[in-house]
């Protein structure tokens, strides 16, 4: 009987089933991690979305689908969606054409390369709010920037203040901020490009715009899909720089969905719809996550 | 069966964490802290309340009362989330745009026995924090607006002194020369910024304009008094460049506009040996002289776990023997306080005149700044379909049109 049993024992554990279990233990402070502060809040916003909360009156009354009709009724969305739309596009263009000219220059055997390197990187290491803030009394309209341009006799405009000018002071600070991280993402990529390839190719005649075109652009196509996907989310989720820079105005210029979502469950209480505006955001950021995914068989020429 | 137990394993781990997280409930004999939120962290503030805190620990050795400062520009947002999260304190400051909202909302007990003597209060102070003729949060600061001056810029300027009484034909006038001829700011509406609009009643009052209506139904910014003194405000800010221009920054109390309008608790900004200065009442609009005051109350929560316990502390930190001690900082809503004798024992910087005008006067017959239930929410509309008046040439009487076509709907909720 004993022998019986120490041998299914025996046979239970096997060395396949103990080196999965190793690997679940080893896993299992990561998945909890997820499953308390991902997954668990995720599934909790779907809840809260579906209720009308009112803390200070301390109640929490279910309501199906009230919030979502509420969505599609509210006026200030489709403003809201564009400003998040533009954002997003000139962030992401921006951002990645700069990211990449700079890598392109900066992958040039020449001295002080390093210098200008570092420079460009700084920013990335600067702490968001410190840096917001000063551009925020850059941009002010006795400021620095105007004070530069009014030396060379420029009357600048009120950057934050005037409908026109305010997104795209926003655009061009968070662009300087994280230019510099994409810039190392493809350096690295342009340095794994085989330089042996490029020599074939001016063997075969190409020139430079050629072989940038055919070869290297082809070679880094994965890290232009990871630096899109990061900067899309990233710029999807903007949100200290509108609270430091213009608190989502004038009017309702650069109110952005984050921000929107921040006003609404934080700042006027209704944590149900707040609720409601993330899970719409969530929505956005999966399908445009999934479609670049998607995509990637279409442009990411060379995938390992 | 394995994913089984460690699914539920997870849950018990998690459910254990949430059990820690609210396992530090004392028991009702027990030792007890009581937490209150406020907004000021100044070291001469904290050490009051702390004293006050001190003195009632020895008749009451089991209470503890921690003052927990939070920053005041996201401060009703912290406390919501607090309450939110199941941490509401059992004692908060409240600013006076969301007293409606907490008032209203139910969220507060009523402090009717817990004001010693509450026949003292004034009622212009209490107005606002009352329901159903209940206080349910205790003003403890009745801050008037009046009107700082920089003597230095205007003596360098060569522009005669505002007296007490004044109009804002003669503000605008002496702000626009003063800042032509010092290259310094004019007149600066404190922390109005082109955002904060609630501020700009310091100076609509004059013209007996309204935000809404008493009973919050209907707009005022598109009457013939709001015209007539955004119009002004216009004309003052864009034409004679008395104010200083959206986007630009200018700090009254580092010597960088000759005047601002704040609240008399700001005086505690004025440096020792800094620039000259003065404080006057507002000036007088057409429509005459008038007052604004800003309000802090302080409430006890209902979701404070210690309800009780915060209510009587809260009338023994509102007692008068308190209250005279706390006006040193923020004017008393207690009638029987607000004489200059008392009130220039606690603010020496103030002359008793000054305090005669700008604080008893200022707070016997002033206007309470706008609020409204739902007051976050309308304060943002008007802000944002208020910014195309920031602008040269804009279309005053059209802009103030869109304001009421934007707030009406929030209103009537």
């Amino acid at each position: 009987m004993t022998v019986g049993s120490s041998l299914t024992r025996r046979r239970y554990w096997t060395t396949r089933r103990r080196d999965q279990l190793t690997a679940y233990v080893f896993i299992t402070p990561a998945l909890l991690g997820a499953l308390a502060f991902v997954f668990l809040p995720l599934v909790l916003v779907v809840w809260y979305s579906l209720h009308e909360w009112n803390v200070l009156a301390d109640t929490f009354n279910f309501v199906g689908a009230e919030n979502y009709r509420k969505l599609a009724d509210d006026p200030n969305v489709p403003a809201v969606l564009r400003a998040t739309a533009f954002f997003s596009i000139g962030l992401v263009v921006l951002n990645l054409a700069l990211a990449l000219l700079l890598a392109v220059l900066l992958n040039q055997k020449l001295r002080g390369t390093t210098v200008f390197r570092v420079l460009f990187f700084s920013p990335v290491v600067v702490s968001l709010l410190a840096w917001t803030i000063v551009w925020g009394f850059l941009l002010q309209d006795n400021g620095g920037l105007n004070g530069m341009l009014d030396a060379v006799g420029i009357d600048g405009p009120n950057w934050l203040r005037s409908g026109g000018t305010a997104m795209v002071s926003v655009v061009i600070v968070q662009v300087f901020k994280n230019v510099g991280l994409n810039m190392v993402l493809f350096l690295a990529a342009l340095q794994g490009v085989p330089v042996s390839l490029h020599e074939a190719a001016r063997t075969d005649g190409a020139g430079p715009w050629r072989v940038f075109r055919s070869i290297t652009l082809p070679l880094i196509s994965p890290t232009i899909l990871l630096t899109s996907i990061i900067t899309v989310v990233g710029s999807l989720q903007v949100f200290a720089q509108i609270s430091v820079l213009t608190q989502g105005g004038p009017g309702n210029s650069t109110t952005v969905l984050v921000y929107y979502l921040y006003q609404q469950a934080f700042q006027f209480h209704a944590f149900g719809y707040g609720a409601t505006l993330s899970v719409l955001l969530f929505g956005i950021v999966l399908a445009l996550t999934v479609l670049q995914w998607q995509m990637r068989k279409r442009w990411v020429f060379h995938e390992q | 069966m394995r994913r089984l137990l460690s699914g539920i394993a997870t849950v018990a781990l998690l459910g254990s964490l949430t059990a820690c997280g609210g396992g530090d409930d004392a028991g009702s004999d027990g030792p007890i802290t009581l937490r209150m939120t406020t907004w000021s962290s100044n070291p001469a503030h904290v050490q009051l309340f702390d004293s006050i805190a001190a003195e009632y620990k020895t008749t009451h050795p089991d209470v503890t009362v921690k003052f927990d400062a939070l920053p005041i520009d996201n401060y009703t947002t912290t406390v919501t989330t607090q309450i939110a999260g199941g941490n509401a304190p059992d004692i908060a400051w409240i600013l006076e745009g969301s007293a409606p909202d907490f008032v209203a909302s139910g969220a507060l007990t009523s402090l009717d026995d817990s004001i010693e003597n509450a026949g003292d209060l004034a009622p212009a102070a209490t107005a606002l924090w009352k329901q159903d003729g209940k206080l349910m949060a205790y003003p403890f600061s009745t801050s008037p607006f009046g009107v700082f001056v920089n003597t230095d810029l205007f003596k360098k300027a060569g522009v005669s002194l505002p007296s007490s009484s004044w109009s804002w034909e003669q503000a605008a006038a002496a702000a626009s020369d003063v800042a032509e001829k010092t290259g310094k700011q004019g007149l600066v509406i404190r922390d109005f910024d082109y955002k904060d609009w609630t501020n700009l009643a310091t100076v609509f009052r004059g013209w007996d304009a309204e935000a809404w209506s008493a009973d919050g139904k209907t707009c005022g910014f598109d009457q013939p008094p709001m015209v007539d003194a955004m119009t002004f405000l216009h004309k003052a800010i864009f034409t004679d460049k008395a104010m200083p221009a959206p986007g630009v920054a200018a700090d009254f109390f580092a010597g960088e506009s000759a005047m601002t309008i704040a609240q008399i608790s700001r005086t505690s900004l004025l440096k020792e040996g800094g620039f000259g200065w003065t404080l006057v009442p507002l000036p007088a609009g057409p429509a005459g002289e008038y007052s604004v005051i800003g309000q802090g109350g302080l409430g006890v929560l209902k979701k404070g776990k210690n309800a009780s316990a915060a209510a009587e502390f809260v009338k023994f930190f509102t007692s008068p023997a308190n209250s005279a001690k706390l006006a040193q900082f923020f004017p008393p809503p207690r009638q029987s306080q607000l004489n200059a004798e008392t009130l220039a024992k606690a603010n020496p910087l103030l002359k008793p005149e000054q305090l005669q005008n700008v604080v008893i006067d200022g707070i016997a017959d002033g206007v309470v700044k706008p609020s409204h239930t739902g007051s976050a929410e309308i304060n943002q509309a008007v802000r944002s379909s208020l910014d195309p008046l920031w602008k040269p040439g804009a279309d005053v009487p059209g802009v103030l049109k869109g304001v009421c076509a934007a707030i009406n709907p929030l209103l009537a909720k």
